[in-house]
């Protein structure tokens, strides 16, 4: 059964947050996933590229430039669901569709939303499937990518120990 | 990035791509999480994960997803894009654990698998569909998923 308290945020969208692609976070980020095409960290390659300039590896968005301001809609649909005694939390898998290229310096601004919530019969019984939709636009408010997030949530086999 | 270009009418349904082979370590896993800035203890804390019915800290299944994003582009070359991209974490996989301060234990090397699926054209855009996945060290693909690019055509 989805917990009656989720069911409210389907739907919802939590406020967009700023986030700037610096070329040192680009470098770092492609250096952690073991990437080391230059153009993502040769200004001189990248210029010659189609891209013009150093751009970021599709799936990379930057750092947010404040936090995160609070997001009311995911934490308390994660709240809601965590409450009804389903504490195991994974993500189950992540999908980007890919409009314009993240150039360096490019500030964008990501939309998240809560997509849905449904239930799932899963080998350790009932579990909650929350999907979450992000939209990326530029500083000129074109459409750069959508992102869709799938998190499981399950009651832990062994609930000696409760958690919160 | 490559000398070489692949075109779209160099690619039939089937082709298989080179295998990319990948290693994480306790410390890219760590490198990795404060590179995107996403902190959840599940990747590093021992006791936090094993709370989450886990053996030990876990590898983040997005550096997965990164591993395939460079495993695409790396094989699209300078003049493809990558359209879209999706995987599935279904199964988990752990880190190396580390002999020195820089070096892992020997242990599991993952490999980025994919072949192509699917081509057709649409409007003057000449698309590849992909299907990928990490495979762990005992050939088990932890993290399939597929892709959609664009190749420049010849024609």
């Amino acid at each position: 059964m989805i917990p009656e308290e989720a069911k409210q945020f389907i739907g919802r969208t939590d406020p967009p947050h700023v986030r700037e692609v610096e070329a040192g976070a680009i470098r770092r980020y492609a250096d952690a996933a073991g990437d080391d095409n230059p153009l993502y960290r040769d200004r001189e390659q990248a210029r010659k590229s189609k891209y013009g300039d150093i751009v970021a590896p599709p799936g990379f968005f930057g750092w947010p430039i404040k936090p995160v301001p609070e997001l009311e809609a995911i934490m308390g649909l994660m709240s809601a669901v965590i409450n009804a005694g389903y504490h195991r939390i994974l993500d189950a898998g992540m999908s980007f569709e890919f409009f314009l290229p993240v150039r360096v310096g490019d500030i964008l601004i990501a939309s998240p939303k809560v997509a849905d919530v449904t239930e799932k019969e899963g080998k350790s019984g009932t579990m909650i499937v929350c999907s979450f939709e992000t939209t990326y636009l530029n500083q000129n408010g074109d459409p750069i990518a959508k992102s869709y997030q799938k998190v499981i949530c399950s009651k832990p086999r062994n609930t000696g120990v409760e958690k919160c | 990035m490559l000398g070489h270009q692949v075109f779209w009418e160099d690619v039939e349904v089937g082709t298989k791509l080179p295998p990319l082979p990948k290693i994480v370590d306790s410390v890219t896993a760590v490198k990795w999480v404060g590179a995107i800035g996403g902190f959840n203890p599940l990747m590093y804390e021992e006791e936090f994960a094993k709370s989450q019915g886990m053996k030990g800290p876990i590898v983040h299944g997005l550096l997965k997803l990164a591993w395939l994003v460079h495993f695409v582009t790396n094989w699209i070359g300078d003049e493809g894009t990558l359209k879209k991209i999706s995987c599935e974490y279904r199964g988990v996989d752990y880190p190396r654990r580390m002999k020195t301060m820089t070096e892992p234990q020997d242990g599991e090397t993952w490999f980025c698998k994919g072949k192509v699926t699917d081509k057709y054209v649409n409007g003057e855009d000449h698309f590849i569909v992909l299907e990928i996945g990490v495979e762990n060290g005992s050939g088990v693909v932890t993290t399939p998923g597929d892709a959609v690019v664009v190749l420049p055509s010849r024609g």
